[in-house]
């Protein structure tokens, strides 16, 4: 028997018993953060390689979800920052090896880029739109003439916003269960697949959503094999991870993971989707959601499970 | 200059004189602490091994909180101290997170504090709070690079570990077994 208290009590809000020092904010951020990226990635993509006609959702719709998924999640965020007069101070420096200092930078370039994107279409899809002033209206011409420029500025910016969400956690080295070099990948990866989950649910186009439908399947099965990757990892790693992996394999967050994540999340839209390119019916709205209600899940499980794992005591 | 601590868990009692002071030298707010004392049992009796350990901030030299700071705020000083400038922090809780002691925590006022080495005395005092009131004098503090000093002496003649050092942050606070 081996037990550890504290002689001296200690019961620190948000560090004792269990530290929780990030809540509800962080996962949410995570998972529209991840979402805005995927957005991004294939809008800048399709746009780059001249296909902004034929792709009409992911170029042009798409992006609306992306400046409201930043603002909240970044609301989120700030909400969740504790001295919160002082988050103008992410600007005053950069520092390379915080990953959250990248983080701040890239959404100072991506967000605006992403509202520029918008508004670049608001002429197209509002043929009467006024920008009232002639110096905006020539800006404004001349970024929509520009738009394959923000495209390639946004393509690695979004790649860098996708992974980040990841690193953020795996470069705590203090949590077993984040700790792990394939978490960034692994969310990238998740936020492209919801990204792509979305549009093929406001995609109005039959050809457009057929090829989402099998971009977000090969994105699902990715996602699979990351996944199993990352379980063989902790398995073979030092026992502080096997524990860490024993919350999701055995613990207190199996249920939510194999139900709500992997099932649900993965394995059933996946079947869903098969289904439907091999010419069954499906109400495409079903495994859209479901892919992307199992990544926020995901998210959740993450955080609050990552807290838990630890070295000590 | 580096500074560090060697502790004697065959002298500590486990009083908790140590945290006492250190919450009336650093006003520490009331309920939070930046040391404590742990109590490990290992075995059953009789076969039974009782340790105390007065615990605080490693200030390690691969210091994970020093690394995430996003604005730079948590900063290592002279002698290797690992400090947290109240205004230049955001409060969003990565070196919490960050750290394998558990050893930060956010302050009322919103700032994330921690131990300091009771930097703020240096000037004049090579101690700190909690090793000048230990009334066992397990707490050694001062200058590992000086082969002289007390601390790097009892080093070079006891057994000693530190904690967790599997999470490779090189911990510099070491306890003497």
């Amino acid at each position: 028997m081996k037990e550890v208290l504290f002689a001296s009590g200690r019961n620190i809000p948000n560090v004792d018993p269990q530290l929780h020092a990030w809540h509800w904010p962080i996962p949410v951020y995570l998972f529209l953060g991840g979402l805005a990226a995927g957005l991004l990635f294939f809008a800048s993509y399709y746009t780059i390689i001249g296909k902004e006609k034929e792709m009409p959702a992911v170029t042009k719709w798409a992006p609306f979800f992306v400046p409201i998924a930043l603002v909240v999640g970044l609301g989120a965020l700030f909400y969740d920052l504790t001295n919160k007069l002082f988050f103008w101070r992410l600007y005053t420096t950069i520092r390379i090896e915080s990953p959250m200092s990248w983080g701040a930078w890239a959404l100072m370039i991506i967000t605006p880029l992403s509202f520029l994107w918008i508004a670049s279409y608001f002429k197209e899809i509002f043929p009467n739109w006024s920008w009232k002033f002639d110096f905006l209206e020539k800006i404004m011409d001349w970024v929509t003439e520009n738009r394959k420029v923000m495209a390639w500025i946004l393509l690695p910016m979004s790649i860098i916003l996708g992974i980040y969400t990841g690193i953020l956690l795996s470069a705590f080295n203090a949590r077993p269960l984040w700790n792990n070099s394939i978490l960034g990948p692994l969310f990238l990866v998740s936020g492209l697949s919801t990204a792509a989950a979305l549009i093929t649910w406001i995609s109005k186009d039959a050809h457009e959503r057929h090829l989402f439908t099998k971009i977000d399947l090969v994105l699902i099965a990715t996602e699979l094999f990351i996944l199993t990757h990352m379980f063989m990892g902790f398995q073979a790693g030092p026992s502080v991870q096997q524990e860490a992996a024993f919350l999701l394999n055995g613990g207190e967050f199996t249920v939510v993971f194999w139900v709500f994540v992997v099932i649900l999340g993965l394995v059933f839209p996946a079947i869903l989707e098969i289904s439907e390119l091999i010419g069954y019916k499906v109400p495409v709205a079903v495994p859209a959601m479901l892919v992307i209600i199992g990544g926020l899940v995901f998210r959740f499980v993450m955080v609050e499970a990552g807290q838990i794992t630890r070295y000590l005591y | 200059m580096r500074y560090g601590m060697a502790i004697d868990t065959l002298k500590c009692v486990g009083c908790g004189d140590c945290v006492v002071a250190c919450q009336t030298e650093n006003n520490v707010p009331f309920g939070y602490c930046r040391d404590w004392i742990t109590e490990t049992i290992d075995g059953t009796y009789p076969q039974v091994e009782l340790e105390f350990r007065s615990e605080r901030c490693n200030h390690c030299e691969n210091s994970p909180c020093v690394r995430c700071c996003p604005t730079g705020a948590s900063h290592i000083v002279e002698g290797g101290i690992v400090v947290v400038t109240a205004d230049k922090c955001i409060g969003c809780s990565a070196c919490i997170e960050s750290c394998p002691y558990d050893a930060r925590y956010t302050h009322p006022l919103g700032h994330v504090d921690k131990c300091t080495f009771c930097h703020h005395v240096r000037d004049y005092k090579q101690t700190t709070a909690c090793s000048a009131v230990c009334p066992t004098s397990c707490i050694y503090f001062g200058d590992l690079d000086n082969p002289k000093s007390e601390v790097s002496m009892i080093l070079k003649n006891r057994k000693f570990k530190d904690l967790a050092p599997e999470a490779g942050t090189k911990p510099q606070i070491f306890y003497l077994i």
